[in-house]
């Protein structure tokens, strides 16, 4: 199976970062350019509610995306390392001006919904453990494959 | 920044034009945009959509925020867009069935609803 990992800061600039290397990889595994619009606001939902997720839990470790192609599907993992989930952080009126003003909340749980009209398949898993979770995303490849992609490696 | 905003009247309306990419990054821009206008009494807003090459959720409650602000104030908040790829997100959220969607400006603005 053909795996790119990559590991990048939890920060909102980054989801671009996430959804643009997930698009590229996805291209060059076979998936058609159809389909690149869906994955690429998909896996940019999931990389979002990972910033997010880490922002709130003050999780100071990186977000990780786990890239990956075999005969049948292209899948996309984005696994968070957020223990427990704090609450919304407020705005301290001490550091006003220091401190953006947090978006427009909405309801935890859109991102999700959102992914789950654009995925063949979805998986959210929640680490009971030591807290994170997983979002699993997957998308058909069709039977036609790049050389590049190639059989199971060791 | 990946986000470009300018603001225009046409008739009674404030165009506001959208270029780029609107994501949790970005969306922030423009939610400062919106309430910018409405502090300055700005409540019938024309959003044009046609320059944007992605929007996901955080986008899509920043525009909510702005609706329910002008809509405070007896405003009206509609959008211009005909790309697919960005209609897609409001399909599946439902909220073609919220926001007043047109395929250009000028319809926009001389829509009386």
């Amino acid at each position: 199976m053909a795996t790119v990992e990559v590991r990048f800061s939890a920060l909102p600039g980054h989801v671009r970062t996430g959804r643009l290397i997930a698009a590229a990889v996805a291209r060059r595994s076979g998936m058609p350019e159809g389909g690149l619009d869906d994955l690429r606001l998909a896996v940019g939902e999931a990389c979002a509610r990972a910033v997010d997720r880490h922002r709130r839990a003050a999780a100071d470790q990186p977000v990780t995306m786990l890239l990956s192609a075999d005969d049948a599907c292209f899948t996309v993992t984005v696994v968070d390392e957020a223990g427990t989930v704090g609450p919304v952080e407020l705005p301290d009126p001490e550091r006003h001006g220091e401190q953006p003003e947090p978006v427009e909340p909405w309801p935890s749980g859109v991102g999700i919904a959102v992914i789950a009209g654009l995925v063949d398949d979805l998986a959210v898993i929640e680490r009971s453990d030591s807290g994170g979770s997983r979002v699993r995303m997957s998308w058909r490849l069709p039977s036609t494959r790049p050389a590049w992609v190639g059989p199971s490696l060791p | 920044m990946d986000l470009s905003l300018s603001t225009r009247t046409e008739g009674d309306r404030t165009v506001v034009v959208v270029g780029g990419e609107i994501d949790v990054y970005t969306a922030p821009k423009l939610r400062e945009q919106l309430i910018d206008l409405v502090s300055s009494g700005t409540y019938d807003l024309v959003v044009d959509m046609e320059g944007v090459d992605f929007l996901d959720s955080t986008g899509l409650g920043v525009l909510v925020g702005g609706l329910k602000r002008v809509r405070a104030h007896e405003g009206s908040l509609r959008l211009v867009c005909t790309q697919e790829r960005i209609l897609k997100i409001f399909r599946i959220t439902g909220l073609t069935k919220v926001f007043p969607i047109y395929a250009s400006v000028e319809d926009a603005v001389a829509a009386t609803d």
